[in-house]
């Protein structure tokens, strides 16, 4: 069954209000650390957003997707090491570079389906991580430190912790805003088409191959920016951004907060990287208590936190 | 020496080979009998491991060490089944990621808790210390020869029990069709047990093997796991030939290129930049030939029937 783009839920309303709330509540308490924070929550996000378009709606579940992370925090540090700090070009090659690759692994990828998929992005995944683990002349397996942030026309705004923080927060809303755009046009309809039954699409006469393609490239190029917004967030660079458990934990960030709803990976990469950061405050073996956590959730919030959300929130099973 | 060379990584590669063959038969089986996705089985050879160090702290003694941490392995395993897996049968594969990437973190914290979080290590038992002379003066430690050999007479047991007995035709039957098993009458529960307690076991049995060799460390199954995955969909998921096969190509591919692709590259590269590809390439070797695997034949070498 098909569902709805599902519209009526508050959720998209709450984060974006709670993200608006942020720059306030830090300016009030004067913690630059909270700002900070958050803006590392929202890069994710847009990450975990971008898996999204292709898992929750697509179904193919990307094991490798941190590599477009990497790509795009990479070509921002190269960038910076050859004191290329103009975002006007990084970026745009960022998220071009990102979306290059996500075409032509694609277009091996999806040849298969399943979990075949899910371990072909993998060797993908990991064939990128020890190419960037080699590039000695750019740290290699050590990462690469960036003496500065990008800049636009000449100003080096992302200095400032709010206005990188507007920059991401404006970014994350165009993503979710591009995002729902596309997934209730007509391509994102062939593309949760091909999700619930494929040969009925193909006999209706859509290529399935191609839209999926058009898909896993447009969310790559949509990780690429948010791997460049990393970059200049942490102002490093290193191969550990494309490694495997970053990819599995943006796919436990999307089930977590719920698939196939946009909002609910945002959900999911807050829950996900706010939770660890209390927990560890408390212990330093927070794992134990945020692993029964993850099993608990599971078990009982079926659909993820976001749909947990809606039905307390309805005060109905919906 | 370069033959001698050769012998000896051939022999490391089939003891690599052996491990990941152990810990992704149970992983295969899992997968094509249940459909269930374990990402737990990697934390299942890091506790095999533990165990036989406390069971070894405890007798002293080796042999008393294996079949206790193998004991220990199975209940453990079991109990995992019960708390957890159980509930997830019958959910989504991504449900089944998120609950069992939870007992990862659960796992791999837990035992920093309980054996701390420095490297501990067992030694090799007295029967079994010294080298295997292979030429020239070149010896091989018995340890991993006795490995290679324990983990091939595994694989004809496990060959046996599944190619030759009752529980071994219904672990068959299901891997091509687990409901059509159950609709004839079979208690399908029971057989998942069974089949998940043996897979933990035979994890547990690779990590309490390898402790003596490897470090016991915490988050030790992580790296296994990604191989085992691999191993399984290069050889066919829920096909114990398809695991064997494949395990040994990665363990000889992986070691092989480790050791020689560099070299091989300063025949045609100048060395400092031999230096820098050949190890990156060695590395990503494995995942190489996955991905060639499945581009010419998409559902591994050795695919389930009706699958």
């Amino acid at each position: 069954m098909i569902r709805a783009v599902p519209s009526r839920s508050p959720i998209p309303l709450m984060l974006l209000i709670a993200f608006l709330a942020v720059p306030a509540i830090a300016g009030a308490s004067d913690t630059s650390f909270l700002i900070v924070m958050a803006t590392r929550v929202m890069i994710f996000a847009i990450a975990a957003l971008s898996l999204d378009l292709i898992l929750g709606y697509g179904a193919m579940v990307s094991f490798g997707h941190a590599v477009f992370i990497g790509i795009g925090a990479y070509a921002v540090g190269i960038g910076a090491a050859h004191e290329i700090y103009d975002g006007l070009i990084t970026f745009p090659i960022a998220i071009l570079a990102a979306g290059l690759f996500a075409l032509i692994t694609g277009a091996i990828c999806l040849r298969t389906r399943g979990v075949y998929f899910i371990m072909i992005t993998l060797a993908f995944g990991q064939m990128a991580y020890f190419t960037a683990s080699s590039l000695s002349a750019y740290g290699g397996d050590d990462g690469l430190t960036m003496w500065g942030r990008s800049e636009f026309f000449g100003v080096a705004v992302l200095n400032d912790p709010t206005v990188f923080y507007v920059v991401v927060l404006g970014c994350l809303v165009a993503c979710w805003g591009f995002a729902r755009a596309l997934v209730s046009s007509r391509f994102g309809r062939v593309i949760r088409g091909v999700r619930e039954n494929r040969v009925r699409m193909q006999a209706v006469g859509y290529d399935p191959y191609r839209y999926q393609l058009v898909a896993y490239g447009i969310a790559g190029m949509m990780a690429g920016l948010s791997g460049a917004l990393l970059a200049n967030h942490a102002e490093f660079v290193s191969p550990a951004y494309m490694s495997w458990q970053r990819s599995g934990e943006l796919i436990i960030m999307v089930v977590l907060g719920g698939m196939g709803s946009l909002h609910g990976a945002v959900l999911g990469a807050v829950a996900y990287l706010v939770t660890e950061e209390v927990l560890s405050h408390y212990t330093e073996h927070w794992r134990v208590i945020f692993g029964p956590m993850l099993i608990l959730i599971v078990i009982y919030a079926r659909g993820g936190l976001s749909r947990l959300l809606d039905r307390t929130g309805s005060g109905a099973d919906g | 020496m370069t033959a001698t060379l050769l012998a000896v990584q051939v022999l490391n590669g089939l003891q690599l080979g052996v491990l990941l063959f152990l810990v992704a038969a149970g992983l295969t089986l899992v997968f094509g009998v249940m459909d269930f996705i374990n990402l737990a089985h990697g934390v299942q050879y890091m506790l095999g491991a533990y165990l036989a160090v406390t069971f070894h702290q405890l007798t002293g003694s080796f042999f008393l060490a294996v079949p206790l941490a193998l004991a220990a392995a199975l209940v453990l395993g079991l109990l995992l089944e019960f708390l957890v897996f159980r509930h997830l049968y019958d959910r989504d594969h991504l449900d089944q990621v998120l609950a069992t990437f939870g007992v990862i973190l659960f796992l791999n914290e837990g035992v920093q808790i309980v054996w701390g979080s420095a490297p501990l290590s067992y030694p090799i038992p007295a029967l079994l210390e010294g080298v295997i002379p292979v030429m020239d003066g070149f010896g091989y430690p018995i340890y991993r020869v006795a490995l290679i050999l324990v983990g091939l007479a595994t694989a004809v047991g496990l060959w046996l029990v599944v190619t030759r007995t009752r529980v071994g035709m219904l672990v068959r039957a299901g891997a091509t069709n687990a409901r059509m098993v159950s609709a004839l009458g079979v208690d399908i529960r029971r057989l998942f047990m069974i089949v998940f307690g043996f897979g933990a076991m035979l994890a547990g049995f690779a990590g309490i093997m390898a402790g003596p060799i490897l470090s016991v460390e915490p988050n030790m199954g992580d790296g296994v796991l990604i191989l085992a995955f691999v191993v399984i969909v290069i050889g066919g998921i829920g096909s114990i030939r398809g695991a064997f096969v494949a395990a040994l190509l990665v363990g000889l591919v992986d070691t092989l290129g480790r050791s020689f692709m560099t070299d091989i590259f300063r025949t045609v590269l100048d060395p400092s930049a031999a230096n820098q590809v050949g190890p990156a390439l060695a590395s990503m070797l494995i995942y190489v030939l996955m991905a060639a695997v499945l581009f010419f034949r998409p559902s591994g070498l050795f695919p389930a029937v009706g699958r």
